[in-house]
């Protein structure tokens, strides 16, 4: 049942030194809040579970935060490549980082299964592709009725997912409008979830009767940041700050000015600092 | 070598080349749609001779129509202008998977003779020189899309005689080896440079030039490629872009570069 929260608490009461988390979100709704939050808590030794790692994940990274990662593509989007990643991957700066690499269709069919409550996802992919030789996760079944050999990962089960939406109702309803993503899925897949949401309404009277993703029993903990996607964006409240990805870029490209950002931005920084990011960007009241 | 492979006329080599591949797409294409030269060859064809072409980006929107390039495959423009956007696996199951997608465009880091794709790593996956995003879609938009077009500036750097990783399996090491591999799509058929516009050769997998573009030569195009490369019987010289089809592309542009706040 969805407890509103501070995002200090949501975040420290559900997520642990050694788990595993999905932040989710695809381009859309990206929960960089609740990441810096997390990044301000220090909680450590995590393995970051996501289709397409970003800004938030090349920080956690770069703060030392994280043993292994799980994704499908690693890239600043539409910029071009995770700087403190590479470090990582390619220098063990900070610490070595351990990867799981697979691709979309792979993550988002054991998310999926996840959801199902399966141990595995099957699907009709990685044919001649590299990937499958490099990562032992990947296998291959045969189909009992046509014999046909399909490919075979297991299903995501994160301890956490986190996910920033556009609205909460006050029973903990949760509304999502836009790309999608993955989050349901990711959100169904794991233990417990934390939302993070532009706002808190009484009820979606008056809304589309689809939009309402996640109900309230869903759903652990959800804590109102408005503003909380920056510099992603939140459809119907405030554009994509292209800006800042651009920025990022150069931030992430020497140890010494990330860390410099990051006690700036991060650690100096709180939740209600969110809300003035994004008031150049907004497009709603 | 120069960034750009120039080609002297009016026009840039870059603009050729997105204009080349926006021809190769038609009316009745879904066409699955990667960031970069392939949006904006997508979108040209939908804003000239393919007014009704579907396309789809990832992110889950489907029939998409942006006025602007997208930044990124989850752009806010393409689900407000899409007919209708689907959650990240119902895009990958039912509509690649379920082999609803007609082309599938791709970019490439490095790229060989048969249309294999590396876009993972440069050097050794497990001790990489440089480490690259990654397959994302790719890896089964190669294998479940009705073909692939594939775009990339000419380079002895990205087209190689032989890739560090197999990202995306097009044509692997020739003729039959998709069909052994179970695949019944067919892979990359078109490969569009900033020079010239290579066709697949059907019975050897390997990408053969069609036709030149305006000003380019047989010596440019061997000279920034990797591979030694085949030449069809009768090579053709590409049509030089229309007046309607350079002015859509830098009308385009120019809405981009405003709407994303750089020139």
């Amino acid at each position: 049942m969805a407890v509103f929260q501070s995002l200090s608490q949501a975040i420290s009461e559900n997520l642990h030194t050694g788990d595993s988390v999905a932040f989710e979100g695809f381009t859309h709704l990206i929960p960089h809040a609740a990441a810096h939050e997390v990044i301000r808590q220090g909680i450590g030794e995590l393995t970051l579970i996501r289709m397409t790692p970003d800004v938030i994940y090349d920080q956690l990274i770069g703060m030392g935060l994280v043993k292994k990662l799980i994704f499908s593509y690693a890239g600043n989007p539409g910029v071009g490549l995770l700087r403190r990643l590479r470090d990582a991957v390619e220098n063990g700066w900070p610490q070595p980082l351990e990867i799981e690499e697979h691709s979309h269709a792979a993550m988002a069919n054991a998310y999926e299964a996840g959801a199902a409550g399966l141990p595995l996802a099957v699907f009709r992919g990685y044919k001649g592709a590299g990937l499958a030789k490099v990562n032992p996760r990947i296998k291959s079944v045969t189909c009992p009725f046509s014999g046909e050999v399909l490919a075979a990962v297991p299903s995501l089960r994160p301890d956490v997912a986190v996910i920033h939406a556009q609205k909460a109702s006050k029973k903990g309803d949760v509304l999502i409008e836009g790309i999608v993503g993955v989050q349901k899925e990711a959100v169904l897949a794991a233990k417990r979830a934390v939302v993070t949401v532009e706002e808190v309404v009484d009820d979606f009277a008056g809304v589309h009767p689809n939009s309402c993703v996640l109900p309230h029993w869903t759903v652990t903990a959800i804590a109102q940041v408005p503003g909380g996607a920056h510099p992603s964006y939140a459809h119907g409240y405030y554009e994509r700050d292209n800006q800042s990805y651009l920025a990022w870029d150069e931030v992430a490209a020497d140890r010494e000015r990330f860390q410099a950002w990051m006690q700036e931005n991060v650690i100096a920084a709180t939740p209600e600092d969110f809300t003035a990011r994004v008031a150049k960007v907004r497009t709603a009241k | 070598m120069t960034e750009q492979n120039f080609i002297p006329q009016d026009f840039t080599a870059d603009e050729m080349m997105t204009i080349a591949a926006a021809r190769a797409l038609g009316n009745d294409d879904v066409c699955f749609v990667g960031i970069g030269a392939p949006s904006a060859a997508c979108n040209v064809a939908r804003l000239t001779h393919a007014p009704d072409i579907t396309l789809i980006y990832e992110s889950g929107t489907i029939g998409t129509a942006p006025d602007v390039l997208p930044l990124s495959i989850g752009d806010g423009i393409l689900c407000e202008t899409a007919v209708t956007t689907v959650s990240v696996p119902e895009m990958f199951r039912y509509w690649l998977q379920g082999g609803r997608i007609t082309i599938g465009f791709l970019g490439a880091a490095q790229l060989d003779r048969f249309g294999n794709i590396n876009t993972t790593v440069i050097g050794d996956y497990a001790k990489p020189k440089t480490r690259l995003p990654g397959g994302g879609g790719a890896p089964e938009i190669a294998s479940s899309c009705g073909q692939i077009f594939i775009t990339m500036k000419q380079s002895k750097r990205g087209m190689v005689e032989k890739i560090d990783f197999v990202t995306s399996f097009g044509h692997g090491e020739g003729g039959k080896a998709r069909e052994k591999l179970g695949l019944a799509t067919k892979g990359p058929t078109l490969l569009i440079t900033d020079l010239a516009v290579w066709k697949t050769a059907p019975e050897s997998g390997e990408f053969v030039v069609a036709s030149l573009h305006p000003g380019a030569t047989r010596e440019q195009v061997t000279e920034t490629c990797g591979w030694t490369p085949r030449f069809a019987e009768t090579v053709e010289e590409t049509p030089p872009p229309s007046e309607l089809e350079l002015k859509t592309l830098r009308d385009l542009k120019a809405r981009t570069a405003a709407a994303h706040g750089k020139a």
